[in-house]
């Protein structure tokens, strides 16, 4: 039976060491007499905690304790690629921890060259022809892509996207300017033609789109839409967040996309670090190159440089992106080499299929769009279990407590009560096997007992949390020095 | 390819087709239109996939075609090298931490979420600010969301910023804020090397949406009339947003004492390496409005309890969030910096009260030690009067480029050049004082 640590561990606030320090700051002699004047310096002390090494490493060890990642189990979250993290990436850092952004470009051609090699095997596996990494994260890349096609189509302001569509494209699109115009799904599951033809028009300045779709199904009229949105001038988006189901298979590029944004923290195995740092690369084609952010690192008579494109929209983000994770992309990219990598989208798509064929008679569940191929994730619907009074929500509490991770739940919203799975290819077969056995226990519990379903889950650290409590205005907390505040009635209710 | 450590799969797909009820993997790409699949392999890596052994050489050899510094860079423009302790690397090494996501399902991920918290709460108090996100990616990126969130809260699309502030920062910005139209407008500075107050003034118009000042400046110096700026802006409903380095703030006043509405800045200083760029982590806080909070880009986790009454921590406000509220989001950030809020949580746990404001202190007496010692040797001379923190502004009676390479030539790198004759120096508790004398005397050759 799978348990986790429940450690009840304090705040660090509440740990009550006093007169004590974590790490010593190095003192020098100096002969010089210097005092921050008055007005300058802080009135009170900031109330940090006062403790030893030793207090601060067992307090943190003990919540890590409390926490989940891929090394402790599976974790099928859909649209995430929760997959390996090779150990081997911890390297990387030497060709960039010490290294300052802003260092001569001749004390940094080493860096500059691992850049260079994720820059164009980016552009390789993308079919495109030039990436910038400066991007660090994917809705980064959203947003560099947005900026990129407002900046081409000055004069149009509106932005097709798929309804089954990343929350993070309209939320992209709106950032810089666009009316976020919905396509609708058909009833195989990819964007309805008929529907986006009416939508075509000379006000389109371009359609964001993933393909495979967040269905986990391919766009197979993908050379029917570009040739529409090419007809009006119109520029072609591609969320590069579910890469991995055809990685190596088949390339956006050549489906005529013509800006590419990619999640190295997804298809190319970065950690996720709970929540970030992730990683990535902008990658476009043809007229659209010269719009990309800068730096891009260029090559100049056997010299790598720094280099701006001609319509650049500047920089995206402060200097050269989340270099340290790109360099853990590199090392990921080398251990597979060409044979390795051409066999990633067929991996994970063998895998999810595999794991569609053990569910698909799983009663409580339902699959949309049965006839079709799924390729990195297969989304099922749990409506039928709601007639046993069970949710999507709960299966995934249900699943926790037996020691994996939850699917993405109610994404994508045109499949009611979703359960988005992603196995990945770096799963065991067996491990797939034992996922699946777990949800059709869970399934089979819930229609004998559903109450057992609905009180999971019990053997985390802390069971379903009183979400109301947690937002009222009268009792949301987001620090410690709110708590401190509301106790001595200084604040109010948040407002 | 029949076996590779990262694909466990390889030698059992046989069986997983005939499970499937396919023939081959090719079927179950036979809805892909035959003109667009790959006829060819992928032309990545080095040929064929390499060892773990291969790979570090590989790392390796390339890290040798960099410039190996005999001392840490004494270049400034916005991070500065600081020490790493080994707790802070080996607590965000903890793989249930760095390989685990965003924490959706609160119950199993409640050594995250009360990290997070930690890091909020800790931050909160450096910055005397009640609310603390838990992470944005850089500080030039919390500048542009900063700067959206004033534009939609205020309606307005005219930012003033100091004509000082870290121009890597004001161009994110403007990359950023170009979409929409929002006109930032630069503030001249005095001889100080400060935000000219009047100027300031003159320049709130009634189509203002916010004001922007960093403290220190991208020369470093210290600004001394925040609290006037805040005063003004407030009588005429203007946005204040403070740019700041954590790091002086064990010593200097923080934003939450001039009242600012929101701060921005970068953890980088609070235990992490320069990595080149980046991962850093943008930091955003705000003032217990309701109405600022709101507007708030990204994730914050706070306090409730479970059904057995045990305190538990969870992300809040998530209404905000693109997942929810899609093109009405207060941003599209989904992955954030995390595991660096991490590593700066257990950075201000291990320095404590007393170690931020030694720290603080040991950075603001070193900086002066090398420009007073540099002065008094003719040198160069500070180019702004103004007190400062960290970096300084050099100004050289020659040609500056020239000493940059013979400093260079002896492993060391100096200044940010930013004229022929100016450079930008960053002096932190890891230079110690027999580096600062051999640059001074190096430069004085």
């Amino acid at each position: 039976m799978w348990e986790q640590a429940k450690w009840n561990e304090p705040l660090i606030f509440e740990l009550k060491g006093e007169k004590r320090i974590g790490m010593l700051i190095p003192r020098e002699e100096l002969d010089v007499e210097v005092e921050l004047p008055n007005s300058l310096r802080r009135s009170q002390d900031p109330e940090l905690p006062e403790l030893s090494e030793l207090e601060v490493v067992r307090h943190f060890t003990r919540l890590s304790e409390m926490n989940f990642g891929v090394d402790s189990g599976m974790m099928p979250l859909g649209s995430c690629t929760m997959k390996y993290n090779p150990k081997i990436e911890e390297i990387a850092s030497l060709v960039t921890e010490d290294i300052h952004p802003l260092q001569d470009e001749n004390t940094t051609q080493g860096s500059m060259e691992m850049l260079y090699y994720v820059q164009s095997w980016l552009a390789e596996a993308t079919g495109m022809d030039e990436c910038s990494l400066a991007i660090p994260a994917g809705a980064s890349g959203e947003l560099a892509g947005s900026l990129m096609i407002r900046k081409y189509n000055k004069n149009r302001d509106e932005m097709l996207v798929a309804d089954t569509a990343h929350g993070t494209n309209p939320a992209s699109a709106s950032m810089v300017g666009f009316k976020v115009i919905y396509v609708k799904t058909n009833d195989k599951g990819t964007v309805n033609l008929n529907v986006l033809r009416e939508l075509v028009s000379d006000k389109v300045a371009g359609f964001m789109l993933t393909n495979p779709n967040t269905l986990g199904i391919f766009e197979d009229e993908i050379l029917e839409i570009a040739k529409y949105i090419h007809s009006v001038d119109g520029v072609l988006y591609y969320d590069g967040a579910n890469l991995n189901g055809i990685l190596g298979v088949a390339r956006p590029g050549d489906m005529g996309f013509d800006i590419v944004h990619v999640n190295l923290h997804k298809t190319f195995a970065v950690p996720h670090g709970g929540g970030g740092p992730g990683a990535g690369a902008v990658c476009a084609k043809g007229k659209m190159v010269d719009f990309l952010p800068y730096p891009i690192v260029g090559k100049k008579s056997d010299k790598f440089v720094f280099i701006k494109p001609k319509n650049s929209i500047g920089r995206i983000s402060t200097y050269n992106g989340n270099v340290g994770n790109i360099a853990r992309a590199f090392t990921y990219m080398a251990g597979l080499g060409p044979q390795g990598i051409s066999m990633i989208g067929k991996m994970s798509t063998l895998a999810t299929n595999y794991l569609v064929s053990l569910l698909r008679n799983v009663e409580g569940l339902y699959l949309p769009f049965p006839q079709k191929y799924r390729k990195h994730e297969v989304v099922f619907s749990a409506e039928p279990a709601t007639d046993w009074g069970i949710t999507a929500l709960d299966i995934a509490k249900a699943l926790i407590d037996r020691g994996f991770y939850a699917p993405t739940v109610y994404f994508p919203s045109i499949v009611k009560e979703a359960l988005m799975i992603e196995p990945t290819e770096t799963e065991p077969k067996e491990e797939i096997e034992k996922f699946a056995f777990n949800l059709n226990e869970i399934l089979k519990t819930a229609k004998a007992n559903p109450e057992d379903i609905k009180k999971t889950p019990t053997h985390t650290s802390i069971r379903r949390l009183d979400q109301v409590k947690a937002n009222h205005p009268a009792t949301i907390t987001p620090s410690y020095r709110v708590k401190k505040l509301r106790e001595k009635d200084i604040i109010k209710l948040l407002k | 390819m029949d076996r590779h450590p990262w694909l466990p799969n390889l030698g059992h797909v046989e069986e997983m087709l005939k499970n499937i009820g396919v023939s081959s993997i090719d079927e179950l790409f036979s809805d892909i239109p035959e003109e667009i699949l790959l006829k060819k392999g992928l032309n990545i890596g080095f040929g064929k996939p390499l060892s773990e052994y291969d790979i570090e050489r590989k790392v390796k050899e390339i890290s040798e075609r960099n410039l190996k510094l005999k001392f840490p860079p004494f270049t400034g423009g916005g991070v500065c090298p600081h020490y790493v302790p080994k707790a802070v690397k080996a607590i965000i090494g903890r793989s249930e931490f760095y390989t685990s996501y965003t924490p959706y399902q609160p119950e199993i991920n409640q050594g995250l979420l009360q990290s997070l918290f930690e890091y909020q709460s800790l931050m909160a108090e450096v910055l005397e600010m009640e609310v603390v996100n838990s992470s944005l990616y850089d500080w030039g990126t919390a500048l542009a969301e900063a700067g959206l969130m004033a534009y939609r809260l205020t309606g307005k699309k005219k930012i003033l910023v100091s004509d000082l502030t870290n121009p890597y920062h004001l161009e994110v910005l403007e990359t950023w804020s170009s979409g929409l139209g929002l006109d930032i407008i630069k503030i001249p500075h005095n001889t100080r090397g400060e935000i000219d107050l009047q100027k300031v003034e003159e320049f709130m118009t009634s189509d203002t949406a916010a004001v922007y000042v960093e403290q220190p400046n991208f020369y470093g110096i210290l600004e001394t009339e925040l609290e006037s700026i805040t005063d003004l802006a407030r009588k005429k409903g203007i946005i204040t947003i403070s740019g700041i380095k954590p790091i002086a703030l064990g010593i200097i006043k923080p934003p939450g004492e001039y009242d600012f509405d929101i701060a921005i800045g970068d953890g980088q200083e609070l235990g992490l390496p320069l990595n080149f760029g980046g991962p850093y982590v943008g930091i955003m806080a705000t003032k217990w409005d309701g109405k600022l909070v709101k507007q708030m880009p990204g994730r914050i986790v706070g306090i409730t309890e479970d059904e057995k009454g045990n305190k538990g921590y969870t992300l809040i406000l998530q209404t905000r969030e693109q997942f929810i509220r899609r093109e009405k989001a207060t941003s599209n950030i989904t992955t954030n910096e995390a595991l660096m809020a991490i590593a700066n949580a257990v950075y201000l746990s291990l320095l404590g009260k007393e170690g931020l404001k030694e720290l603080g202190n040991e950075i603001y007496r070193r900086g002066h030690y090398m420009v007073k010692k540099t002065e008094n040797l003719g040198i160069a001379k500070k180019e702004y009067s103004g007190d400062f923190f960290e970096e300084f502004l050099l100004t050289f009676n020659k040609d500056y480029m020239k000493i940059h390479e013979s400093l260079l030539r002896n492993g060391i790198h100096g200044g940010l050049p930013i004229e022929q004759n100016k450079a930008l120096f960053c002096v932190t508790e890891m230079h110690a004082r027999e580096m600062i004398d051999e640059v001074i005397s190096l430069m004085g050759e």
